[in-house]
C-alpha cells in the first residue's frame, strides 16, 4: 500500500482546514469500509487521510420537527434501528438493513455510504488486486484506458444511464431510498456550508466516469435531511439479488405512496442495481398519479421506469426483473397502512 | 510514522505504536499475539476478523488500528474466564458447530451480540444477523442450533 500521512481533527471546520493543507491527494475517512478496501486493492491511493471519527456531535439522529436529519457520522446500524425511522419510514430502515453485514453497518456511516464506489468487477480488477486473474482497462480507475465491461462479462452492469465510457452500476441501497424521498445533503468545504438535493450529488458517467460526485475538493458531507411526508409509512425498499442475504442488488426499488382509497395521489420511486447513479423513475411516478393501484397498473409503471433502458450482452434480464421489482414494491407499499 | 494508541484490550489497559496502514487484525496478531481474529477475505465479506469495539462487532480487517485509540476492544481470547468457557463457546462445542474452526471465532463474537439483541432468536433473525459470516465447511445448521442453545442458557442465567 502506498504510504500516507494522517490527521485526526476534532471538529468539522478543522477537518476542512486539514484537507486544504494536505492538498488534492487527501481523503476523508470515517468507517473506511469502501476507502480502505480500495486502498488494499491499490485503486484508491491517497497520500493523506483525514480521520473524521474523532469529531464530536456529528452523529446525531433527529426525528422531531418537519424533517428527519441524520448527521454524517451516525452508523448505518444506528439509523436502521431508530424506532421512528422504522415505523414512519420503512423504506429508509429497510434500505439500511439490507445493505452489507451487521459488522459493516456498525462501521460504515450514513454520510460515507453515499460515496460508496462501484462494485464493477473490471473496476476492482486493477494491478493491485491480489486475486485478480488479469488487469482490465477501466476508465473509472484510469481515465482514457477504455472499458472492458462493455462487450465483456456485463451481467451486473447498468441498463440505465450508461455511456460509451462506462456501464458501472451505482452500488448503494441507502442512496436509492434517499433519492426516492427527496433527501438533501449538507456539506462543508473550503468555501463554507451548503445544502444540495441528493439528485444533484451524483453525476452520470458520460465521458468522465472517474468523476462520480458533485463535491468540490475538500467538501465533506456533514448531514442528510429528509422532508417528512405522509408517504413515509406506505413505503418499502425491495431488493432482488442472487442470494437473499449480503449481496448487491441486481435490481431494487425504493417506493413510497400517498393514496386516497385505492387511488395513488403521489408516488415516489427510485431504482438501484440497474443504473449508473441512484435513478429516479419520474415517468413511472407521473404515470401512477391518479391511478387505482392494481397489479396491472403496477406492472405498467414498472415497465415505464425502464422505457429508456438499453441492455448490454448479458444483462438484458435486468429490464424485466427491474420492472417486476418496481411492480412488487408498489404492491408491498400499498398494503401498508398510512 | 508510527503513532501511539491507548485502549482497553479484553479488560486490560494497553498501549502500542501502530503504523497508519495497520488494521486491527494486523495489530492484534503482531503486537499482542492474539490470533483468534484472522484475515480471510480481506474485504469484510466473511466475518473471520470480527472483534467487538465499544461493544459493537466490526470487521477487523477493514478497520484501521489507530481508530482504536480510547476504545474498548474485546476479542475471542477475552471471552472465557480461565478454564470456564463462555456459554456461546460451550454451545458451539456441544452442537458441533464447526469443523476446521477457522471461521468460529467470528461466529462466536457475532453470536454474543446476537443473543443480547435477540434473547430468543428465530431462524430468520439468526440468518440475518450472521449474514456477514461465512463457514466454508458449511456447518450452518449446527451453528443455528448453537445460537439457540447459547441463547436458552444465557436466558436461564439472567
Amino acid at each position: 500500500m502506498k504510504p500516507f500521512t494522517y490527521a485526526r481533527p476534532n471538529s468539522a471546520a478543522e477537518a476542512v482546514k486539514a484537507f486544504a493543507a494536505a492538498g488534492r491527494d487527501a481523503r476523508y475517512i470515517a468507517g473506511g469500509t469502501t476507502l480502505y478496501d480500495l486502498m488494499k486493492l491499490g485503486i484508491e491511493r491517497p497520500e493523506h487521510l483525514i480521520d473524521v471519527t474523532a469529531i464530536r456531535g456529528l452523529d446525531r439522529i433527529e426525528t422531531g420537527g418537519d424533517r428527519l436529519r441524520f448527521e454524517a457520522l451516525a452508523p448505518m446500524s444506528a439509523v436502521a434501528a431508530d424506532p421512528v425511522v422504522g415505523r414512519d419510514y420503512p423504506v429508509l430502515a429497510e434500505a439500511l438493513a439490507k445493505a452489507a453485514s451487521q459488522q459493516l453497518r456498525n462501521m460504515a456511516t450514513v454520510g460515507g455510504n453515499l460515496l460508496q464506489r462501484t462494485r464493477c468487477l473490471y473496476f476492482r480488477n486493477g494491478a493491485g488486486n491480489p486475486s485478480s486473474v488479469g488487469v482490465y482497462p477501466c476508465n473509472k480507475r484510469e481515465p482514457g484506458a477504455g472499458c472492458a465491461a462493455i462487450g465483456g462479462l456485463d451481467r451486473g452492469q447498468a441498463v440505465l444511464g450508461q455511456s460509451e465510457a462506462c456501464t458501472a452500476v451505482s452500488p448503494g441501497d441507502w442512496p436509492v431510498a434517499l433519492t426516492a424521498m427527496d433527501a438533501a445533503v449538507e456539506v462543508l468545504g473550503p468555501s463554507g456550508a451548503r445544502a444540495i438535493p441528493i439528485a444533484e450529488l451524483y453525476r452520470l458517467p458520460g465521458a468522465t466516469p472517474h468523476l462520480e460526485f458533485m463535491l468540490a475538493p475538500g467538501e465533506m458531507i456533514t448531514a442528510i435531511t429528509v422532508p417528512k411526508t405522509p408517504a413515509g409509512r406506505r413505503s418499502t425498499y425491495h431488493k432482488i439479488r442472487d442470494r437473499e442475504s449480503y449481496a448487491f442488488a441486481l435490481a431494487s426499488a425504493a417506493v413510497a405512496l400517498e393514496m386516497e382509497g385505492e387511488r395513488v395521489t403521489r408516488a415516489h420511486i427510485a431504482l438501484g442495481g440497474v443504473a449508473t447513479r441512484p435513478w429516479r423513475a419520474t415517468e413511472a411516478e407521473q404515470m401512477l398519479a391518479g391511478q387505482p393501484l392494481t397489479a396491472a397498473v403496477s406492472l405498467a409503471a414498472g415497465r415505464a421506469a425502464f422505457a429508456g433502458a438499453r441492455p448490454g450482452r448479458h444483462n438484458g434480464f435486468k429490464i424485466e426483473l427491474g420492472a417486476r421489482t418496481v411492480a412488487d414494491a408498489l404492491m408491498i407499499a400499498a398494503r401498508r397502512s398510512a | 510514522m508510527p503513532r501511539k494508541i491507548r485502549f482497553k484490550l479484553n479488560g486490560r489497559a494497553v498501549s502500542t505504536d501502530v503504523m497508519p496502514h495497520e488494521t486491527i487484525v494486523d495489530m492484534l496478531t503482531q503486537h499482542f499475539d492474539l490470533t483468534g481474529a484472522r484475515e480471510s477475505c480481506g474485504q469484510g465479506l466473511c466475518g473471520c476478523c470480527t472483534v467487538h469495539v465499544d461493544e459493537k462487532p466490526v470487521s477487523g480487517c477493514l478497520s484501521l488500528a489507530w481508530f482504536l485509540d480510547g476504545a474498548n476492544v474485546r476479542t475471542i481470547e477475552g471471552l472465557a474466564d480461565g478454564d470456564n468457557l463462555d456459554p456461546v463457546q460451550q454451545a458451539f462445542i456441544e452442537t458441533g458447530a464447526f469443523q476446521c474452526g477457522f471461521c468460529t471465532p467470528g461466529f462466536i463474537m457475532m453470536t454474543k451480540k446476537l443473543i443480547e439483541q435477540h434473547p430468543k432468536p428465530t431462524d430468520d433473525e439468526i440468518r440475518h444477523y450472521l449474514t456477514g459470516n461465512l463457514c466454508r465447511c458449511s456447518a450452518y445448521p449446527e451453528i443455528i442450533e448453537a445460537v439457540k442453545l447459547a441463547a436458552s442458557r444465557v436466558g436461564l442465567r439472567n
